[in-house]
C-alpha cells in the first residue's frame, strides 16, 4: 500500500530525514517510535504535503501512485488521513460544514454526488457518540477553543467519517488521560480491516497496550534504525532510545 | 460647479408645513455655501466622488410596483414600515405598531410631534462634515420620527426598509430617520436598504440620528444591500446618554460607490457601545466606512469590531476614530479592523485613528490586512477540499464570526442564508459557531 524508499527531506534547509525506507502492508498497524527531534513528525507532514517541508531525495508509492507529484487534496482523496498532533483552529467555519465538506471531497472522487445535509448531520451526530464528543461541537467552529483531548477525538471524528485507506496518527496519544486514550484506542481498533493499514507516531509505549502493533520501527536520526515486533517497543520503554541511538553512531 | 452641485431642490418643500420649510430652507442656504470635497480632504482621501457628477432627478413618488420592479420585501418577524423611493408606503407597511412606539412623518407631526422633531431634529448630527447632511436637511423627501416613549420594552424589532426603484433617469433620494429611544426603553431597529435592478443609477443620502436617553437600550442593524449602480452617502449619528447602551451592526455589499459614516457620541457616564461591522465589495465596488467613537464623559466603554473581504478589483476604506476627551477618565475603549484581500488586485486602505486626551483610560487598537491563512488551507486540503473550495470556507469564516453578534436569531439567519449564497456555502451547515 505504501512504500517509501530513501526518503530525504528538509525543513527551513535543515535535512530531517536521512534516507528513511518503510513498507506498509494493507490491514497493518505500524508503530513509530524515536526520541525528540528524530523526524517521526516530519514524516507525517511530508506524507501529507505539508508546505515547507521539502523532500529532496526518495520515492514515495501510495496505492500505486507516485505520492510526492500529488497535491495535499489528492492524497487526501486517494485515502491518506494525517490525525494531527496539533489540529489547527479554524473560527468561523463550523466542524460540521468542515465535516461535510471533506466528506463531499471523498464522494466526488468516487464520482458520487454530495450527501444530503440531513443524512449526513445524523450520521456526524451518531459518530460524534462514537468518540465520546458531545454534538454540540459540530456547530462550534473547527477546533476553535477545544481543549487537548476534545481536538484529538474530533481528529477521530474526522477519521471515522472518511473512513480512509492510511491513518498517520502523530502523537495522537500525547496530551489524553487515560479515559481518553481509551476511546480513541476504541475507534482505532474498531477501523481496522484487511484493506486499511495505520501508522502511529508515538512516543510512549502506553498507546501499544490499547492498540496492539504488528511492526514497531524505531527513527533516529532520520531514518529508520531499528524494527521489530511489538516486543522492541517494551525493550524501548525499559532501555530508553539511547543505547540504540548509540549503536547507530 | 458641477452638475451635481446644481441640483434643484425645489420640490421638496412644497406643501411642507411652515417649520418644516424653514428647516429645509436653512439647510438649502447651508448647501448652497458648499463645495464637493476633493481627494484632497482628508476625510475623502481614498475614495473619490467623480461616481457623483452627474444629475439627478428627484425620486419618483414611490408609486412602484415592487414585484415589476424585482423587489421582494424582506420578511424575517417585526414590524415591518416600507418606504419607496424615500417616500412612506402605507401599502407595503404595517399599519398597527406596538404600544409606545410611535411613527410620525416629519410633514404630519401635530404640534406636540413637530415641536419634539424640532427639539431634537440634527441634535447628533454635527456639522463637521455639513456638505451631504446640509443637502439632505435641504431636501429630505419625507423624514421620519419614530418616538419610544420612555421604559417601553419591544422584543421584536422595527423594520424600516428604504427601497429605491425604478425609474428611467438616474434619481436621487434624501432620506432621513430620527429615533429617541426614551428613558429605560429597549428596542431593536432595522434599517434595510434594498434596491432595484442592478443597472438603475439612483443616489441615496441617508442620515440616521439615534438618541439613546439614560438607561436605553438600542439595537441598530443597518444593511446596505443595494446593488451594483446604486450610490450611497450616509451616516448614523447616535448619542448615548447615562448608563445607555448601543449595539450596532454594519453591513455593506459594495456598489459604485459607498460611503457611510457613524458616529457615537457617549455623552453621559456609564454608556456603552458596542459596533459591529463587515464590508464585502467586489468586481469594481468601492465601499469606505469611516466610525468615529467619542468619549466625552468618565466610565464609559466601546468596543468595535470590522471585518471586510476585498475581492476582484474591489477598494474598501476604514477609518476607526476613537476620540477620548479630556475629562474621560476610566475609559475603556477596542477597535479591530481585519481585511481579507482575496485578489491581487483588491485593495483596502485601514486606519485606525486615536485621540486621548484623558490619562487614565484603557485603549486597545489593531489593523491587519491580510490573505488567508496557509496553515488553515492545509489543514482543510489534508481532508480532502480543493484548494479553491478551501479558500471560500475559511473566507465565510472570516465574516461569520461577526454574523454571530447579530442578536435577533432571524435577521442572523437571513444574512446567513444571504452571505452563504454569495459564497456559496449551504447555510444548514454553517450554522452558528459561537
Amino acid at each position: 500500500m505504501l512504500k517509501i524508499e530513501n526518503l530525504h527531506a528538509s525543513v527551513d534547509g535543515t535535512d530531517i530525514l536521512k534516507g528513511l525506507n518503510l513498507t506498509v502492508a494493507p490491514g497493518a498497524v505500524h508503530a513509530i517510535m524515536g526520541p525528540n527531534g528524530s523526524g517521526k513528525s516530519t514524516l507525517g507532514h511530508v506524507l501529507a504535503g505539508r508546505p515547507g517541508y521539502n523532500v529532496t531525495a526518495g520515492s514515495v508509492q501510495f496505492l500505486g501512485q507516485n505520492l510526492l507529484e500529488l497535491e495535499t487534496e489528492e492524497r487526501a482523496r486517494l485515502g491518506l488521513f494525517l490525525a494531527f498532533q496539533y489540529p489547527v483552529e479554524i473560527p468561523g467555519v463550523s466542524n460540521m460544514e468542515f465535516l461535510k465538506a471533506a466528506v463531499d471531497a471523498q464522494r466526488e472522487q468516487r464520482g458520487e454526488k454530495p450527501i444530503d445535509a440531513v443524512t449526513f448531520m445524523k450520521s456526524a451526530r451518531e459518530t460524534c457518540k462514537a468518540v465520546d464528543l458531545d454534538p454540540a461541537f459540530l456547530k462550534r467552529g473547527v477546533n476553535e477553543g477545544f481543549s487537548g483531548g476534545e481536538k484529538k477525538r474530533n481528529e477521530l471524528l474526522q477519521m471515522l467519517l472518511l473512513q480512509p485507506r492510511l491513518c498517520i496518527l502523530d502523537e495522537t496519544d500525547s496530551g489524553l488521560d487515560i479515559d481518553a486514550l481509551q476511546v480513541v484506542a476504541r475507534g482505532v481498533n474498531s477501523m481496522r480491516s484487511p484493506e486499511r493499514a495505520f501508522v502511529m507516531v508515538t512516543h510512549y509505549q502506553r498507546l501499544l497496550d490499547f492498540i496492539e502493533p504488528d511492526y514497531v520501527h524505531v527513527l533516529a536520526g532520520g531514518r529508520i534504525v531499528r524494527s521489530g515486533d511489538k516486543s522492541l517497543a517494551l525493550e524501548l520503554e525499559a532501555r530508553g532510545y539511547a543505547w540504540l541511538e548509540d549503536e547507530v553512531a | 460647479m458641477t452638475d451635481f452641485m446644481r441640483q434643484p431642490l425645489d420640490s421638496a418643500a412644497a406643501g411642507a408645513p411652515p417649520w418644516l420649510q424653514d428647516y429645509l430652507r436653512a439647510g438649502r442656504r447651508r448647501w448652497e455655501a458648499c463645495s464637493l470635497p476633493t481627494r484632497k480632504t482628508e476625510q475623502w482621501k481614498y475614495t473619490g466622488l467623480q461616481a457623483l457628477q452627474a444629475s439627478y432627478a428627484p425620486a419618483s413618488d414611490g408609486a412602484i410596483e415592487l414585484a415589476d420592479a424585482g423587489i421582494q420585501l424582506p420578511r424575517y418577524g417585526g414590524f415591518r414600515v416600507v418606504f419607496v423611493n424615500g417616500h412612506f408606503s402605507a401599502e407595503h407597511s404595517d399599519s398597527r405598531l406596538p404600544e409606545g412606539v410611535t411613527l410620525v412623518r416629519f410633514a404630519e407631526a401635530d404640534e406636540t410631534q413637530s415641536g419634539r422633531i424640532r427639539e431634537y431634529l440634527g441634535s447628533a448630527v454635527g456639522r463637521e462634515e455639513p456638505l451631504f447632511t446640509a443637502l439632505n436637511d435641504a431636501a429630505l423627501e419625507d423624514g421620519v420620527f419614530l418616538d419610544i416613549a420612555p421604559r417601553t420594552v419591544v422584543e421584536q424589532p422595527l423594520h424600516v426598509v428604504w427601497v429605491s426603484g425604478n425609474q428611467a433617469d438616474a434619481f436621487s433620494i434624501n432620506q432621513r430617520l430620527l429615533l429617541l429611544c426614551g428613558e429605560s426603553s429597549k428596542v431593536s431597529l432595522i434599517e434595510h436598504f434594498a434596491g432595484a435592478r442592478s443597472e438603475q443609477q439612483s443616489f441615496t443620502n441617508g442620515v440616521t440620528e439615534l438618541l439613546l436617553e439614560a438607561g436605553a437600550t438600542l439595537c441598530h442593524y443597518r444593511l446596505h444591500l443595494e446593488e451594483a449602480a446604486a450610490l450611497h452617502i450616509g451616516r448614523v449619528h447616535a448619542r448615548l446618554g447615562e448608563n445607555a447602551t448601543l449595539n450596532g451592526f454594519h453591513l455593506g455589499l459594495g456598489s459604485v460607490l459607498k460611503r457611510l459614516d457613524v458616529v457615537v457620541d457617549h455623552c453621559g457616564q456609564g454608556a456603552h457601545c458596542e459596533l459591529n461591522g463587515v464590508y464585502l465589495p467586489r468586481g469594481d465596488e468601492h465601499v469606505d466606512y469611516h466610525t468615529c467613537i467619542e468619549h466625552r464623559v468618565p466610565h464609559c466603554t466601546s468596543s468595535e469590531v470590522f471585518r471586510g473581504i476585498i475581492g476582484d478589483r474591489a477598494t474598501a476604506v476604514f477609518n476607526g476614530r476613537i476620540h477620548i476627551h479630556r475629562d474621560a477618565q476610566k475609559t475603556r475603549a477596542e477597535l479591530s479592523n481585519r481585511n481579507l484581500l482575496t485578489s491581487t488586485q483588491a485593495e483596502v486602505n485601514t486606519k485606525p485613528e486615536l485621540e486621548i486626551y484623558a490619562d487614565d483610560v484603557q485603549c486597545a487598537h489593531g489593523a491587519t490586512v491580510a490573505q488567508l491563512d496557509e496553515t488553515s488551507l492545509h489543514y482543510l486540503r489534508t481532508r480532502g477540499v480543493a484548494r479553491a473550495d478551501a479558500q471560500v470556507m475559511l473566507s465565510f469564516g472570516f465574516i461569520n464570526e461577526v454574523i454571530d453578534t447579530v442578536r435577533y436569531e432571524p435577521l442572523r439567519e437571513f444574512l446567513r442564508d444571504l452571505l452563504s449564497r454569495r459564497f456559496a456555502r449551504d447555510s444548514a451547515l454553517v450554522g452558528d459557531v459561537a
